[in-house]
């Protein structure tokens, strides 16, 4: 109980430091080190399965993510700059109250809640043995509430399709002549195969135990990162149709699932003789689109093809 | 108090921060991190509620939506980065302002 | 507890003295070179001291295999991340600390 007060209180004082600091690379790196202390308070609380995807998507591809946008942006803008004019203290003090008053609100209704709220949990544990898997949040995910699943990786496209045609196209060659750092190419020689090693492990782990395809995406959309860093280009003839195909994979096998389970039962409720078969296969094509589009999104600009026009 | 209603309450208290830095902070930047951090708050609150089962295990639908929020607040700050590039790239400065006659 | 109880938490008390001395380093010394290796030095031993503590615990020999493996990676990217901020500050032209 101690040792929660404390985190709590870390995590608090780490939300106004990384939203009051003045250097916004700053702000970058607390933001990752809150990440990472939110993942601490998942496994308190009992939810190693979103501490595995905060770590790996939360913490690690968005600080990315933001490192990349940061770095865009150009250099004479003041990042010192705190607030756009000359800061009146009227409205600080009034936001403040006004928030205030929010939050006393929001924490009496948290106070005054039931003690003991099962929740579906109950439904889940019953429902279990017809899943086809042992992990309960997979089965939640993949097979009980398979539809947000669906839709979740529609957004994930639709994110792409809006950053590829804000941005132009990736300038960059599509294979450097020379490795920008030896160090750098070594180790993501090393790390690459290593990674995706490990999403195949998360994937087939998470049946049973915590894991599974967005946590393995996320591994595998971390080793795309890493190649992006190192300076390697998706070749230019694999960037138009076969990049396109590898996008909707995930989406297109969901959904030709979705047609079939209409045809005898009802929408994406999956036969419980073959269910664990059908969600590792689901696992396994929402991994892969997962993976690529979590890449393509940190890289933020259409890829060059072959023959295309810039 | 136990520990759920704890977290819960830290989950409040980062939301209302987050929502503060977002209305007072021009640069576009600040305020994707500062929606990024009220999401956090908001999650925490979902997860923490969800351990009142009143048994070892806790509730585990909460917890695979917000696996889902994660993937799709990813998502949301990949589009939002995008977007506040492409202002900079406009504007010159990464900030929307109140006043339309300062618009080049 | 007996002695392998004994034994894991001396060694994850230790672990933790070493993160201890890493991050006063990190806040305390003067510029950035003093300051990765400070560093990267405590966190190295200080994470193999923790993975040592729990490894004593381990129900499996494939827990201790995948506890070294976690070791092991903090290593080569601790190792490789300390040398790529060092090398991108000389070339920016940060000048080592003198006294």
């Amino acid at each position: 109980m101690l040792f929660d007060a404390l985190l709590g209180l870390l995590l608090l004082g780490l939300a106004w430091l990384l939203l009051s600091c003045r250097d916004l690379f700053k702000a970058i790196v607390l933001f990752v080190a809150f990440g990472l202390l939110m993942a601490i308070v998942w496994v308190r609380l009992d939810a190693p399965d979103v501490a595995l995807a905060e770590v790996a998507i939360g913490a690690g591809l968005t600080g990315a993510l933001l490192m990349s946008a940061l770095a865009k942006l150009p250099v004479d803008n003041p990042p010192g700059r705190y607030s756009n004019e000359k800061t009146h203290w009227l409205l600080p003090l009034t936001l403040a109250l006004m928030l205030l008053l929010v939050a006393s609100g929001l924490g009496y209704a948290l106070w005054s809640l039931p003690v003991i709220a099962p929740g579906l949990s109950g439904e889940v544990a019953a429902n279990l043995e017809q899943s086809g898997v042992s992990n309960p949040v997979t089965a939640v995910l993949l097979n009980f509430r398979g539809y947000d699943t669906l839709l979740e990786i529609v957004v994930l496209l639709l994110a792409l399709l809006g950053v590829w045609s804000l941005n132009s196209l990736d300038a960059t060659p599509a294979t450097a002549e020379k490795p920008a750092n030896l160090v750098l190419d070594t180790l993501m020689r090393l790390l690459v195969p290593l990674l995706i090693l490990v999403a195949a492990y998360l994937l087939w782990a998470g049946a049973n135990s915590p894991g599974g395809a967005f946590q393995a995406g996320a591994v595998l959309a971390a080793a795309g990162v890493l190649l992006l860093l190192a300076g390697w280009r998706l070749p230019t003839a694999l960037a138009g149709l076969p990049l396109r195909l590898a996008l909707v994979a995930g989406p297109v096998a969901f959904i030709t699932l979705a047609a079939l389970t209409l045809l005898n039962a009802r929408l994406l409720e999956l036969p419980v003789e073959h269910a664990g078969m059908l969600i590792l296969l689901l696992e396994t094509f929402a991994m892969f689109s997962i993976g690529v589009t979590l890449a393509a999104l940190f890289l933020g600009q259409r890829p060059q093809e072959r023959g295309g026009s810039a | 108090m136990n520990s759920a209603i704890l977290y819960a309450l830290v989950g409040v208290g980062i939301f209302s921060l987050g929502l503060y830095a977002l209305i007072l902070h021009p640069h576009l930047l600040r305020k994707i991190l500062a929606i990024n951090v009220m999401g956090s708050g908001l999650f925490l609150v979902l997860i923490a509620l969800a351990k009142r089962t009143g048994e070892p295990l806790p509730d585990l639908v909460p917890q695979a939506m917000v696996i889902t929020g994660i993937v799709v607040a990813f998502s949301a700050t990949a589009l939002a980065l995008a977007l506040m590039v492409r202002v900079a790239k406009e504007n010159h400065r990464a900030e929307l302002s109140d006043d339309e006659s300062q618009q080049p | 507890m007996n002695i392998s109880d004994y034994l894991s938490a001396l060694l994850l008390i230790a672990g933790g003295l070493f993160f201890l001395a890493g991050t006063l380093g990190l806040l305390r010394f003067p510029d950035i070179y003093t300051r990765l290796h400070a560093l990267t030095k405590a966190d190295n031993v200080g994470l193999g001291l923790m993975v040592a503590g729990l490894a004593i615990q381990a129900d499996s020999w494939a827990v201790v295999g995948k506890l070294l493996l976690i070791w092991g990676l903090v290593l080569l990217a601790g190792a490789s991340v300390a040398y790529l901020i060092a090398n991108g500050a000389l070339k920016r032209g940060i000048r080592l600390w003198r006294r």
